[in-house]
């Protein structure tokens, strides 16, 4: 499986409110959801982001409220992966429960620029960036959280067992 | 190699004699949480389970607490689609208007959580239950459907950092500046993925309601749990509020900690969080301009119980709110309402120009009763000041001590009480 678009970059302490704010939590519909997406962070993300495209930020992104609505807005605004130097550790359980691919990786966070083309491969773990022909070795799941992944979703995965 | 509190609890809900830090498990709940927000996400994932039905009907709380009653057609709907759940599968502890009150104030009160339990909760405040001794910890939706389907969730069991609590706080100074004062130290990044116990000497100089408050925010610091040993005073809080047994759990002697820090509770002062993040925080006497505020909140998660309304009531009796600022008192239970209407506190609350409030989260995370314009200050006891947390982007949020917010209202900016000569 792999991942391929254009970088929108942010900093640290991405925020589950800057994701997707309490306004809009009257509503559970990913599509919906999705249109509000980083919108108290990045106002014009909604209309530049395209399908595939890649969120890099630095530390703790998506610290704060357990809103699964988060990567469920971001899933639907149609990004492939999220790399981050640092995942706050509810948001790190949603993503990998509802299957949106994020991978750690403080090189890359670095290296990576806003507008940059990023390619990931996430069976290897391997991050590319095909704008500064630079590469970087993302950190692995566990092969428990592979399973979920695999599975599609932590549901499945239960029902699978 | 010995096991803090917290890999303790884990072990015994894993069925294992021994657990350490990274270690994968998966453990038996006690206690699956949900509220109006997340809720409906997991009952949507429950239709995904090819075997209908819950654990356990007395084992689940669903409580509707952050749009209720409802603000809008949307939350109305949500809440509707949790009451027919909770009506289809008979669920004990469903909590709607007139039952419900602010979810970790209301749990703790009504004897659902007590010592050595694991809960899992679908709201990031749910490492609250920590004061009591209990494993409770924060995850998402699709985390409490599972929970809610099967009983057991998996965790990495965390490594853990020690808060040695030593001295006596002194006067005006309460848990949130505590918990204030170790997230401006430690960052709200310092306790990813780890456990914050607080132990020393100092944990009895503090009530529960202050050690409820310092549990509330771990998650503020990237905290897996927030967790404090069980005492005399703990066990007489839920001797008071549950019929249900609990278990004490203690680190080992030779437990393992990631880090330690000794705090001298007699050392720390009034504290305030400047926007936007809860660990950009000043002492009063570092506060060298005056910050005008439009708005006080005294309520929430955090700071709603009656010891912080009978500290609100002590500074706000037979005093006003400064004309311009709009003062808004939130109990977070109907017991703790109906407590505050019989000591008096919400006759002070009223005849001072503040407006007392139904329980709700409401304010806290912007949904309602508060909401702030593009340019308003806020000084508020509840628990982040995120950019556009509690409205307009281009508001601001000072995160404070029922104190410091009730000072603040009198004076019209950040202020604390020995200002108005208390």
């Amino acid at each position: 499986m792999k991942a391929y678009g254009k970088v929108f970059k942010y900093g640290d302490n991405v925020d589950t409110d800057v994701i997707i704010p309490a306004r809009y939590l009257n509503s559970s519909d990913p599509a919906e959801l999705a249109t509000h997406c980083m919108e108290d962070i990045d106002k014009t993300f909604i209309q530049k982001v395209q399908k595939g495209d890649i969120i890099v930020a630095e530390k703790n992104f998506g610290c704060g409220s357990s809103r699964e609505h988060a990567p469920i807005a971001i899933k639907a605004a149609g990004v492939s992966c999220v790399i981050a130097e640092t995942f706050a550790r509810i948001f790190y359980r949603n993503a990998i429960n509802i299957g949106l691919p994020i991978i750690e990786c403080p090189e890359a966070s670095k290296g990576i620029e806003a507008g940059d083309q990023v390619e990931v491969d996430f069976d290897s773990g391997m991050i590319y960036n095909r704008t500064k022909g630079t590469e970087f070795k993302g950190q692995a799941f566990p092969e428990f959280m592979q399973k979920i992944i695999k599975a599609e979703g932590l549901i499945n995965y239960i029902n699978g067992k | 190699m010995g096991m803090t509190m917290t890999q303790k609890i884990l072990a015994a809900a894993a069925g294992l004699p021994y657990v350490e830090a990274g270690q994968l498990i998966e453990a038996d709940l006690d206690l699956v949480l949900g509220n109006d927000i997340t809720s409906p996400v997991a009952i949507h994932e429950m239709d995904k389970f090819t075997k209908d039905g819950v654990f356990h009907k007395d084992k689940i709380a669903l409580v509707m607490d952050h749009f209720i009653p409802n603000k809008d057609i949307k939350s109305a709907e949500h809440c509707k689609c949790v009451r027919q759940f909770a009506a289809k599968h008979d669920i004990t502890n469903y909590f709607d208007v007139g039952q419900m009150g602010i979810e970790h104030a209301l749990l703790p009160e009504s004897g659902l959580t007590v010592a050595g339990d694991v809960i899992i909760g679908a709201d990031s405040h749910t490492c609250t239950y920590g004061a009591l001794g209990a494993f409770s910890t924060g995850v998402g939706s699709t985390d409490m459907a599972a929970g809610m389907a099967t009983g057991k969730a998996w965790f990495k069991v965390p490594s853990a950092i020690k808060f040695n609590l030593i001295g006596k706080p002194s006067k005006w100074v309460s848990g949130k500046d505590v918990i204030l004062h170790i997230i401006g130290m430690i960052g709200v990044d310092g306790a990813l993925y780890r456990s914050m116990e607080f132990v020393g000497e100092g944990v009895e100089n503090l009530t529960m309601d202050d050690r409820f408050t310092i549990a509330n925010m771990a998650i503020e610091a990237g905290g897996k749990n927030g967790i404090f040993p069980v005492d005399d005073l703990a066990i007489a809080y839920m001797k008071e509020h549950s019929n249900r047994e609990f278990k004490i759990f203690e680190a080992d002697e030779d437990a393992v900690y990631d880090e330690e820090y000794t705090i001298d509770l007699s050392q720390l002062k009034p504290t305030i969080a400047f926007p936007h993040l809860p660990e950009n925080t000043k002492t009063m006497d570092e506060i060298t301009e005056d910050v005008v505020i439009d708005q006080a909140v005294i309520g929430s998660c955090t700071n709603g119980r009656i010891d912080d309304l009978r500290c609100a009531a002590k500074i706000l009796e037979g005093r006003k709110v400064k004309k311009g600022v709009r003062c808004i008192v939130i109990p977070a239970t109907q017991k703790i309402y109906l407590q505050a209407m019989e000591e008096g506190l919400l006759k002070i609350f009223i005849e001072a120009g503040a407006v007392v409030s139904t329980p709700t989260c409401g304010p806290c995370l912007g949904g309602y009763m508060g909401i702030l314009a593009e340019g308003e200050r806020c000084i508020s006891t509840t628990n982040r000041n995120f950019v556009g947390r509690m409205g307009h982007v281009k508001s601001e949020v000072y995160l404070a001590s029922p104190a410091v917010a009730a000072a603040s209202a009198v004076t019209g900016k950040i202020s604390t009480p020995d200002e108005l000569g208390l």
